[in-house]
């Protein structure tokens, strides 16, 4: 055998690029997809929806009920959609989410304001959303200090005062906790890398076998590695350039802080990027044509998106969904992303989480070139 | 002795599945020689190609290509031989510079620019060397196919059907270009379905499904045919050929335009058979050898049997 030529590593490089900018197509689709998932995903981390379909539930017909209800319309956050009669009634209206909340004002509540006995009214949330709801809640948690000033007059003055003449009493239904929402960037990083990087590298030896193009490429003497390396590297810069058009979105856009150097950043990127190549190579040698390969390509994404952290809570999966987690780089690449933006960790102290993909790329490269084929056969 | 010969081989034979596509393929090609590869189509001359280069991994059957092993020894074969597939197989979405330039870079070509100019120049399209390679003609698409495999100054040639779908005057630069080369040393390979074209090479080899049927110079394989045939000139050789079809010993009749080949293996039985029709007026009877395409028809003829019965 031969050694490696770096000659022939050019000689695939420079075609692969030259492919790349005419394919315009494939060009565009690189630069959207970021954009548009920002688009898609960039709203659920600034959620900060208004006009949240509300029932009330006002067993107290008096003017302090109607102020109330006027005052919650005027935080931009509520419209009233349901005017329910009972309790059971609005619970419905929440389960089936016609409606995110459901506020009641019990029956007694005007004679106890004026009494100054301080009543509470109980402001039930769908919460199976904590991001869409968080600021409505906030809103809603404002009212009590101002809400009655117009309607506390004479005699009732005095409750004008602090404390607030009554009180909210917030319930957040199904999802008690809620998700930090800077997980999101990070994981879109993460996620759009995945799709991307996977697909296109399936796709670049798989068009070869399609055009045929591949048997030229086969009987000339290139060894897989250099057609690998060959193939791989300038994708590695059409990484780079949708992470910068993810991250100047997500520093400028939505405020996620960077706390950590960007030197780490590029060194994480490489490798996740890498391992991501190397995975659609590895595709490439297993599919037969192009619709094979994009569906194996989802076949991989799914997991990759479902089970990694970005969805869903990591730590809220059943054990055997963390496995499948932990062997995927999104997963370590995620929390490789968020030590080094959010928490201003170092390679160093992320090493657990690195070497997951280092080990990850080494073995599907092996794999890939182990598959890839040197004949026809 | 074998240090002269170029390929080769013995023994050859592949397997798709359980169906063989090549059988006990044997061949000897002296250095410097142009040698043709016939057959109808699905004979298997693509796979023996193939094989011979290292591309398809024989099921049986061992042999060299310029003194390497094809089993073993795949990658010298690669760098030493040029070989231009059936299908346009180079990048139609780079132009003809670039894709020059992609395998002056595969082979590791010093003097990488100079070689592209020269091969771009000896093409005569330094005028559209910029041009996409996918926006060529079939014609030209061949020619750039013939300068990328021979830029690399291979000392094999193989080449599969390089002229299907070429115009006369391109085939005809082409062959000179072949023959010009093999003056040079380098040796030839070449599969086809033109008769003129096997009439060009100094061996020809006859496979048809996956079997040698002939082999030799053209004028051997029509010597060793046991093919009779007999010659008609006339206006109305076109009714004659619809009467002569089917009778006992007459085994092919074909009509070009007013002269009319009549072929059988009996010279006896095709004698009577055409006893009748020799006073005709108007016609012109003269026994000759059979032709090329007499012959390679003639071959198949059993196999035609074969695969529809
Ligand atoms: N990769 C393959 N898999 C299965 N069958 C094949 C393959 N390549 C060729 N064949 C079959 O082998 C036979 C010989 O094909 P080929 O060598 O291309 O013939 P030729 O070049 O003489 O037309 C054909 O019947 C073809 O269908
Ligand atoms: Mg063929």
């Amino acid at each position: 055998m031969f050694g490696i030529s770096f000659g022939r590593i050019a000689a695939v490089f420079v075609k692969e690029l030259i492919q790349m900018r005419r394919d315009r197509l494939t060009f565009a689709m690189i630069i959207a997809i970021p954009i548009v998932q920002l688009v898609l995903f960039g709203y659920a981390i600034n959620s900060d929806p208004k006009h949240l379909p509300t029932a009330l539930n006002v067993q107290d017909n008096s003017v302090f009920a109607r102020s109330l209800t006027a005052a919650m319309q005027n935080t931009g956050y509520f419209t009233i959609t349901h005017i329910v009669k009972g309790e059971r009634e609005g619970q419905d209206l929440l389960a089936s989410g016609t409606v995110a909340f459901l506020l009641t004002v019990p029956p007694d509540f005007s004679r106890r304001l004026a009494r100054g006995e301080r009543p509470s009214l109980l402001m039930e949330a769908d919460a199976t959303d904590p991001a869409a709801t968080a600021n409505a809640m906030a809103a809603v948690s404002q009212l009590p200090a101002t809400v009655f000033n117009n309607d506390l007059k004479g005699a009732l003055t005095s409750l004008q005062a602090t404390p607030p003449p009554f009180n909210v009493v917030v319930h957040r239904l199904y999802n008690p906790e809620g998700i930090t929402s800077y997980n999101v960037v990070p994981g879109l990083i993460g996620v759009i890398l995945t799709m991307t990087m996977v697909l296109i590298t399936a796709l670049a030896v798989t068009r070869e076998v399609e055009r045929g193009t591949m048997e030229n490429l086969l009987a000339m003497p290139l060894q897989p590695f250099e057609v690998m390396v060959g193939k791989i590297a300038p994708y590695i810069v059409m990484g780079y350039i949708q992470v910068t058009v993810v991250l100047i979105a997500a520093l400028l856009l939505f405020g996620v802080p960077m706390l950590g150097s960007w030197f780490d950043l590029s060194i994480a990127l490489a490798i996740f990027i890498a391992a991501n190549l190397s995975i659609g190579f590895t595709i490439s040698t297993v599919a037969q044509n192009q619709l094979q390969a994009m569906q194996m390509t989802f076949f991989f994404f799914l997991p990759s998106i479902l089970l990694s952290g970005f969805m869903f809570p990591f730590r809220g999966m059943p054990v055997w969904a963390q496995a499948i987690g932990e062997a995927l780089p999104n997963t370590h690449f995620m929390r490789i992303v968020r030590g080094i933006m959010l928490k201003g960790a170092g390679l160093g102290e992320l090493f657990g989480d690195i070497w997951p993909l280092l080990l990850f790329m080494l073995v599907v490269m092996g794999i890939a070139l182990v598959r890839y084929r040197r004949t026809l056969d | 002795m074998n240090g002269e010969l170029a390929i080769d081989v013995a023994g050859l034979t592949k397997k798709f599945g359980s169906r063989t596509v090549v059988k006990d393929f044997n061949i000897q090609v002296p250095k410097g020689q142009v040698w043709g590869f016939l057959g109808p189509n699905g004979s298997g001359k693509t796979t023996t190609i193939r094989m011979l280069c290292g591309l398809l991994l024989p099921d049986g059957g061992q042999g060299k290509c310029l003194g390497y092993d094809i089993r073993t020894q795949a990658a010298q074969i690669k760098r030493n031989v040029g070989y231009m597939t059936q299908r346009f197989s180079f990048y139609e979405d780079l132009s003809i510079r670039e894709n020059l330039d992609f395998v002056a870079r595969v082979y590791d070509m010093k003097g990488r620019k100079q070689a592209v100019d020269e091969a771009i120049a000896q093409l005569g399209l330094t005028k559209r060397q910029d041009q996409l390679a996918g926006e060529l003609s079939g014609g030209w698409k061949q020619r750039l196919a013939l300068a990328a495999c021979i830029l690399h100054r291979p000392q094999l040639l193989l080449l599969d059907e390089p002229t299907a779908g070429v115009d006369p005057q391109a085939r005809r630069d082409f062959w000179e270009e072949i023959h010009t080369l093999a003056g040079q040393g380098l040796t030839v390979l070449v599969s086809t379905h033109y008769m003129d074209e096997a009439e060009r090479c100094d061996r020809i080899v006859y496979l048809a499904y996956g079997t040698v049927l002939a082999r030799g110079t053209v004028d051997e394989v029509i010597d060793n045919s046991d093919l009779f045939t007999w010659i008609v000139t006339g206006e109305e050789v076109r009714g004659l050929a619809q009467e002569l079809h089917g009778k006992p010993g007459i085994d092919q009749v074909s009509v070009f335009g007013v002269t009319l080949h009549i072929s059988g293996t009996d010279q006896a039985a095709l004698e009577r058979a055409i006893a009748p029709y020799r006073n005709r007026p108007g016609l012109t009877w003269t026994k000759s050898k059979p032709s090329l395409e007499d012959v390679f028809i003639h071959l198949m003829g059993p196999f035609r049997e074969q695969v529809t019965g």
